[in-house]
């Protein structure tokens, strides 16, 4: 599968599967796209990783039924040290999050695919869900008094001018800054990645001694390949985490 | 001056937001390093503070870089 030398950025972007037909709707194209097909991996992934290693649920654990239940584990005592009791209400929805982000990120190291979560809209979707879900919970179960949120205990009144408005405007930022920590994470690695492999394609068709030094950039690539799986694991891990303190905000407003 | 030449010295200015992230990450580990040298049995438990703190702090480095990318790309 030989494909014309691409740019860093050309990764990133979304065109619908040349395996299927094309089709929209009123001018608007819904075609099947590469994210689209990226996604539905991701997520099948996850289903397969978790229901094959829980087929043969046995009392001591194989490896497979071992590492589904240390994933379950995680995530399970990370809400519930950092939600309480009450946010294990909520641990699905993390769960979910957390898995989902997790697989996108690990299957776009594979070569030639895409990487859902390098999107803004991907991101921000996700993060909006989860600052909506706060909200809501917030409003839900505390009514107005979800807004003693932004007073903080113990500062004398004529400081609250300041800090309220300060408060505010930090709740407000946690969805951008949410969707941006993954989505920034997610885009300056890979694009990292295809630097060096231009480095690597420059410095070989250099020719001579330069096509010895080739194997610089290759080492480079090999050792940001590393730390890229481990920024796609601690990035879904953040999520996870940022979520449950988020929600422990609004379901135990400022009580520990 | 050009547009083209204008997007790159933008790009480079506003990858500056990195040196912030370096010195912010180096400080948590620094610390965490130096707090789990006087108490390794305490250490482990704060695992997963350490890659949060880690975590937002490459972050805030993070946002100056997109706004290179989006700066030298569109």
């Amino acid at each position: 599968m030989l494909k014309m030398i691409a740019g860093p950025m050309e990764q990133f972007q979304v065109h619908p599967v040349s395996w299927l037909p094309h089709f929209g709707f009123g001018g608007v194209d819904l075609s099947f796209t590469n994210a689209s097909l990226w996604m539905f991996i991701a997520v099948f992934g996850v289903i397969a990783f978790l229901t094959i290693g829980m087929a043969r649920a046995a009392l001591v654990p194989g490896r497979m039924q071992s590492m589904a239940e240390m994933t379950y584990e995680f995530i399970a005592n990370t809400v519930r040290n950092n939600a309480g009791e009450e946010g294990m209400k909520f641990f699905p929805l993390i769960f979910t999050l957390f898995m989902f982000v997790l697989f996108c990120n690990l299957f776009g190291l594979l070569p030639y695919s895409f990487t859902p979560t390098s999107h803004i809209i991907v991101t921000f979707a996700l993060a909006l869900m989860v600052f909506l879900t706060v909200i809501v919970v917030g409003f839900w179960r505390h009514g107005l008094r979800f807004f003693s949120l932004f007073v903080p205990g113990g500062v004398p009144g004529w400081l609250l001018p300041v800090i309220v408005p300060i408060e505010v405007i930090s709740f407000l930022s946690r969805p951008i800054s949410l969707s941006v920590r993954l989505f920034a994470n997610m885009l300056a690695g890979h694009t990292m990645l295809k630097v060096f492999a231009g480095f690597v394609v420059s410095l070989g068709a250099a020719g001579g001694i330069m096509s010895a030094g080739a194997v610089l950039p290759l080492l480079g690539i090999v050792a940001v390949t590393a730390l890229e799986f481990l920024v796609a694991a601690l990035q879904a891990y953040v999520f996870a985490v940022l979520t449950s303190i988020y929600l422990n905000d609004a379901i135990n407003l400022h009580e520990h | 001056m050009e547009a083209e030449a204008a997007k790159f010295i933008g790009a480079g200015l506003a990858s500056l937001a990195l040196l912030g992230a370096g010195i912010g990450i180096g400080n948590i580990f620094g610390n965490f390093l130096s707090g789990a040298l006087r108490n390794p049995g305490a250490a482990a438990s704060q695992n997963g503070n350490l890659l949060l703190g880690f975590a937002l702090c490459e972050a805030t480095g993070l946002f100056g870089l997109v706004l290179a990318f989006v700066i030298l790309f569109t």
